[in-house]
């Protein structure tokens, strides 16, 4: 699925990803690990195709619209609830029988009783709740979660080891975090940035 | 409404909606068009023509348009929104005409207040005119948005978007005071329609390279 020879990102003189060789079968669950500032999100960033490599090879067999992105921040407009936002989102992926899927995902992340609330009323939990439900809408094959444990709750973090496992196998992760024992036993690789 | 044309119309339902909510842009620009319209009354000598007026309606109207594309894509900058638009929309160029169709009413609906408010001050406003301003509206907003998302991705976005846009918006205030002051106001607005087509094919074309990265 994901075939990367030497990949390199610079930012101006900065090299901030440098030589990666990656490969992800798939239904392959890779966690990203490495300090703050290795380019865990510039890797991500790249696999997205929100950003072109400087250097290197990168070869991802999915289409724009097969990839789920989760990125720091939620990507869904502040002022537009989280059903506005789902809606716009679902119209512009062609979610097949949408209203049901986002109903579905609102109950599962807890943010249903929300639904109508303005996205900037939400705590950072909320939107990252919100932000999942955004990212696996569609059910892309390729799911990229960038950090996707910060600001849940303990039961938010239950949900999202829940879904990681029903997802494991099925489709293709690459999940960014700074807590590699909780991915380990899903994780079929590992890639460590310095 | 599917495919192309449903997405270019739920993000451009998108961008009347969060102004509907916010109310930041359009105030702003009635409250900005009609005091540059007064301060022009007042800088204008008494004996002034109606033909230098109509000159200052034109240049009231191109900055204007500056506070609606300055604010464009605010909504997107934050919490990164295009990121996720661009991800999600299969052609980009719906991001583009979704937000010219809201640009483009925001310029109506300043200019519904302008325009009166200039017969008001100054003098009455012919067919010519007013056919003026609806096709230089389409430039402004097809050229503008473009820039203005150009500029988006720029640390520099307030200083940048005026010094891409008034050049190219140049021959629209030739087009707009000539047709405007002309005997044949025909050719001008032959001349302004042929931009529009022009610069529209071009804004639509280019929008998905300016998006890339």
């Amino acid at each position: 699925m994901i075939r990367a020879r030497a990949l390199e990102r610079r930012f101006g003189e900065k090299r901030v990803l440098g030589g990666l060789d990656l490969d992800v079968a798939a239904g392959g669950f890779v966690a990203v690990t490495g300090p703050n500032g290795s380019g865990k999100s510039t890797l991500l960033a790249l696999l997205a195709g929100l950003l072109a490599p400087t250097g290197g090879e990168l070869e991802i067999e999915a289409e724009r619209a097969e990839v789920g992105y989760l990125a720091h921040e939620p990507l869904v407009y502040r002022e537009l609830s989280a059903l506005e936002n789902l809606e716009l989102y679902g119209r512009l992926y062609r979610v097949p029988e949408r209203r049901e899927r986002i109903g579905m995902l609102l109950e599962r992340y807890g943010l249903w009783d929300v639904r109508h609330e303005r996205v900037s009323a939400y705590s950072r939990g909320m939107a990252q709740r919100l932000a999942l439900c955004r990212t696996l809408l569609h059910g892309p094959r390729l799911v990229l979660l960038d950090e996707p444990y910060s600001a849940l709750d303990a039961d938010g973090a239950r949900l999202l080891d829940a879904e990681l496992a029903a997802l494991a196998g099925e489709r293709t992760l690459v999940v960014s975090t700074h807590d590699p024992e909780r991915l380990r036993p899903l994780a079929t690789g590992e890639v460590a940035l310095t | 409404m599917n495919g192309y044309l449903g997405d270019v119309a739920a993000l451009a339902r998108t961008s009347l909606l969060l102004e509907l909510r916010s109310r930041d842009t359009v105030p702003a620009m009635v409250l900005f068009v009609v005091s540059a319209l007064v301060v022009f009354r007042f800088s204008l000598p008494a004996d002034a023509s109606d033909l230098a007026a109509l000159g200052l309606l034109w240049i009231a109207i191109v900055f204007t348009a500056i506070l609606a594309l300055t604010r464009a894509f605010v909504a997107e900058r934050e919490g990164r929104v295009l990121d996720g638009l661009v991800l999600a929309t299969g052609d980009r160029s719906a991001i583009w005409l979704g937000k010219v169709a809201g640009v483009l009413a925001f310029l109506v609906l300043a200019e519904l207040v302008a325009l009166p408010a200039f017969a008001l001050f100054f003098a009455p406003i012919g067919w010519e005119t007013v056919a003026a301003v609806a096709l230089a509206n389409v430039g402004i907003a097809a050229v503008g948005t473009l820039l203005a998302a150009m500029a988006a991705a720029s640390r520099a976005r307030e200083l940048l978007l005026p010094l891409l846009f008034l050049p190219l918006v140049i021959p629209i205030v030739v087009g707009g005071v000539g047709a405007s002051v002309e005997p044949d106001p025909g050719r001008y607005l032959a001349f302004l329609g042929l931009y529009d087509l022009i610069f529209a094919i071009l804004a639509w074309a280019s929008f998905d390279y300016v998006v890339a990265e």
